[in-house]
């Protein structure tokens, strides 16, 4: 029985692509519940509309997708996050925007909404809500304290609120509170052009600035059913593919600077800046932002581009083993990261959390593979998985995927197309709506939209692999000692920018 | 790691030569900062960097000042980790309504004389977050700001050459 047989429902969305959905009663609605508490679906995401809210289930077993809807007319919905807690900080942000209630939900503390705004629900009904200090989680016991952190941080970081409550040196628990870099970019794509709906896409978290711009021009070619010229498809894939790399160099460099081994930092940076050189060299910008828009990419390769980026390659392959070999052999940082900030792989499971997060927890989920789309159903390539979950696995997932990035791009670059790069997107067929998973260097990007007839965005709901990672941060922490925080943090490495949106 | 020190060490550094200081950002400058504050500080530059409700892309070129082909502390300039120690906020992103207080926050715990750069497109206008009901807009629509240095992201080159522009203002050579 496929995924959406199995959900009682009334009709189906008769343009929504490239994977189906359905509109459901009170009772489809609690048999998608149902199946997520019970292990068998797995949540994508939940986002609201005005008088609607949608969630978006992934098969854990024939990883088929489908998205189930439920209308609320009454300005209510059944909590999802009270039976199945990976929504709850989806449910709280539905609320915070569009003033939907989610009936039984135990927790309905604001999320995003820190009563700085002007009004409230800002996207639906409007009005203003009584503004009261956030109330955190209590903890009760002997001599335990609190350490407030943020939301301006030490580092060159994005802000964010951490509340640790510490028995001595150990985290006995850690809550987050977060919101601060909320931009209202689901506001802003309403009514916006495909160029700047791309552009707030790309903007959305700048680290994976590429991923964005893929995953949204997949789900506006997805609806209007374009076919993309096969050299776009290849680029865009280098791109994400450089992308990945360069965050993955950055990253093992801050975890092992978090555990005050400055000179693997220092190396992995002289390679992360080679990255972004050789991106800039052949697209035309360090971070790529903006060349992978709808219908193709807005600029072709350049002439040496090519070249530079095998020059590129070339070198990771003689610097990088020495690396791996350092980060292996140096007993003082295995003692910090091994062990460290364990993800239990049940939790992983039950959040549905992609990434190096997942996979570093026995999760073997990378939407290249797992869902497959252009051109990497073409290409062959490994998925580390690994089961310890520690900051270590996480380390090793990155090292892991390192490797496979640098052959891939070799791959995609001996036998890339010619062509053309672009076609375009037509403003015809009315309404449609689409929708794509892309995998980021940090984990699988969710884009859905609806395109009016004139190509306009009525509705776009981005979701970052954060949102079910940084939950997922709280757990591993527990019972670690408050200086292996930082570690563990960078470890994962989630997006501010991209959860608060 | 012996063999890594000894081939950093034998292979030359990849330091690469300081740009020239921005002359826009030099016009700039020359308007607003005071001489009597130049003359106290000299050339070196305590910088304490703030995310107001950025994308994260500034901050990832901000980093790279650190690395080894920028090496940002050569110039007497580094990144600290409380304003009480800093006469330079760098501050991004279209100033989140949410991030607002804490900016101010920030800028008040900030001892005088100092200076706010504001970094990116974001942080001059609003940039593609302008009009948001959850944005307060550019930097300067919050705290007072000295410098602009524009891009999205800027790159670290175009970031050393507005620091650079700034210090040499402040040692009093603007």
């Amino acid at each position: 029985m496929s995924l959406i047989d199995s959900i009682p429902h009334k009709t189906a969305a008769p343009s929504h692509r490239p994977w189906p959905r359905v509109v459901v009663t009170d009772e489809g609605w609690q048999t998608a519940i149902d199946k997520l508490v019970a292990g068998r679906l797995t949540l994508l995401g939940l986002w609201g509309e005005v008088a609607a809210v949608h969630m978006a289930l992934l098969d854990a077993v024939s990883n088929e997708i489908a998205v189930v809807s439920l209308e609320c007319a009454s300005g209510t919905f059944p909590s999802v996050a009270n039976r199945h807690p990976p929504a709850l900080r989806l449910e709280r942000t539905i609320y915070d925007l569009f003033g939907l209630t989610p009936v039984g939900a135990s927790d309905t503390r604001p999320w995003l909404e820190h009563y700085a705004w002007g009004k409230s629900h800002p996207l639906g009904k409007g009005g203003s809500r009584e503004a009261a200090p956030y109330a955190f989680l209590p903890s009760e016991g002997e001599a335990l304290h609190q350490i407030a952190v943020g939301p301006v941080h030490a580092g060159i970081i994005e802000p964010g609120h951490f509340r640790f409550t510490a028995n001595g040196e150990h985290v006995v628990r850690l809550e987050q509170w977060l919101g601060y870099t909320h931009k209202g970019i689901d506001s802003l794509m309403q009514g916006a052009s495909l160029e700047a709906a791309a552009k707030l896409a790309s903007r959305t978290s700048g680290d994976s600035t590429a991923a964005y711009a893929f995953a949204f021009a997949r789900a506006v070619e997805g609806a209007r059913q374009v076919e993309v010229p096969r050299r776009a498809l290849y680029l865009r894939a280098v791109m994400a593919e450089l992308e990945r790399l360069a965050n993955h160099f950055g990253d093992i460099g801050a975890i092992c600077n978090d555990a005050s081994f400055a000179m693997m930092h220092a190396q992995t940076g002289v390679l992360r800046e080679r990255c972004l050189r050789a991106a800039d060299a052949a697209f035309g910008h360090r971070l790529m932002m903006d060349v992978i828009v709808p219908g193709g990419l807005a600029r072709d390769i350049t002439a040496n581009g090519v070249a530079q980026v095998r020059a590129l390659l070339a070198e990771i392959r003689k610097v990088f083993p020495r690396l791996i070999n350092l980060y292996d052999n140096t007993a003082s940082l295995q003692d910090r990261t091994v062990t460290t900030g364990i993800v239990k792989p049940e939790y992983a499971r039950q959040f549905g959390v992609g990434g190096y997060v997942g996979r570093a927890s026995g999760r073997a989920f990378d939407a290249r593979r797992t869902i497959g789309y252009a051109p990497y159903d073409e290409l062959s390539f490994e998925v580390p998985v690994l089961e310890a979950g520690d900051v270590n696995a996480r380390v090793w997932i990155r090292i892991r995927e390192i490797e496979q990035s640098v052959a891939l791009i070799e791959r995609i670059l001996d036998r890339l197309p010619e062509g053309a790069i672009k076609v375009d997107i037509p403003a015809s067929g009315g309404e449609c709506e689409g929708m794509a998973l892309t995998e980021a260097f940090r984990g699988d990007v969710l884009v859905w939209l609806r395109l009016d007839g004139d190509n306009r965005v009525q509705r776009c709901h981005l979701r970052d692999a954060s949102w079910f990672q940084w939950p997922l941060l709280e757990t591993a922490i527990e019972g670690n000692i408050v200086a292996d925080f930082p570690l563990c943090n960078k470890s994962f490495n989630c997006s501010y920018s991209g959860a608060d949106l | 790691m012996r063999k890594i020190l000894l081939d950093s060490f034998t292979r030359g550094s990849l330091t690469e030569p300081a740009p020239a200081p921005d002359e826009a950002a030099l016009a700039e400058l020359a308007k607003k900062v005071d001489r009597a504050a130049q003359a106290r500080l000299g050339r070196s530059l305590a910088i304490r960097e703030v995310d107001a409700g950025s994308c994260n892309g500034c901050e990832l070129e901000i980093h790279a000042l650190s690395n080894a082909f920028y090496d940002i502390e050569r110039f007497g300039l580094r990144f600290v980790a409380s304003p009480r120690h800093a006469d330079v906020l760098l501050v991004t992103g279209p100033v989140t309504k949410n991030m607002h207080e804490a900016l101010l926050r920030t800028f008040n715990a900030t001892p005088d004389p100092k200076w706010v750069v504001a970094v990116g497109g974001c942080a001059a206008d609003g940039g593609i977050f302008k009009g948001s009901y959850a944005c307060v807009g550019g930097v300067a629509d919050a705290i007072p700001v000295d410098l602009h240095i524009p891009g999205c992201p800027p790159s670290p080159t175009a970031l050393l050459k507005g620091l650079l522009a700034l210090l040499e203002h402040v040692g009093g050579k603007g």
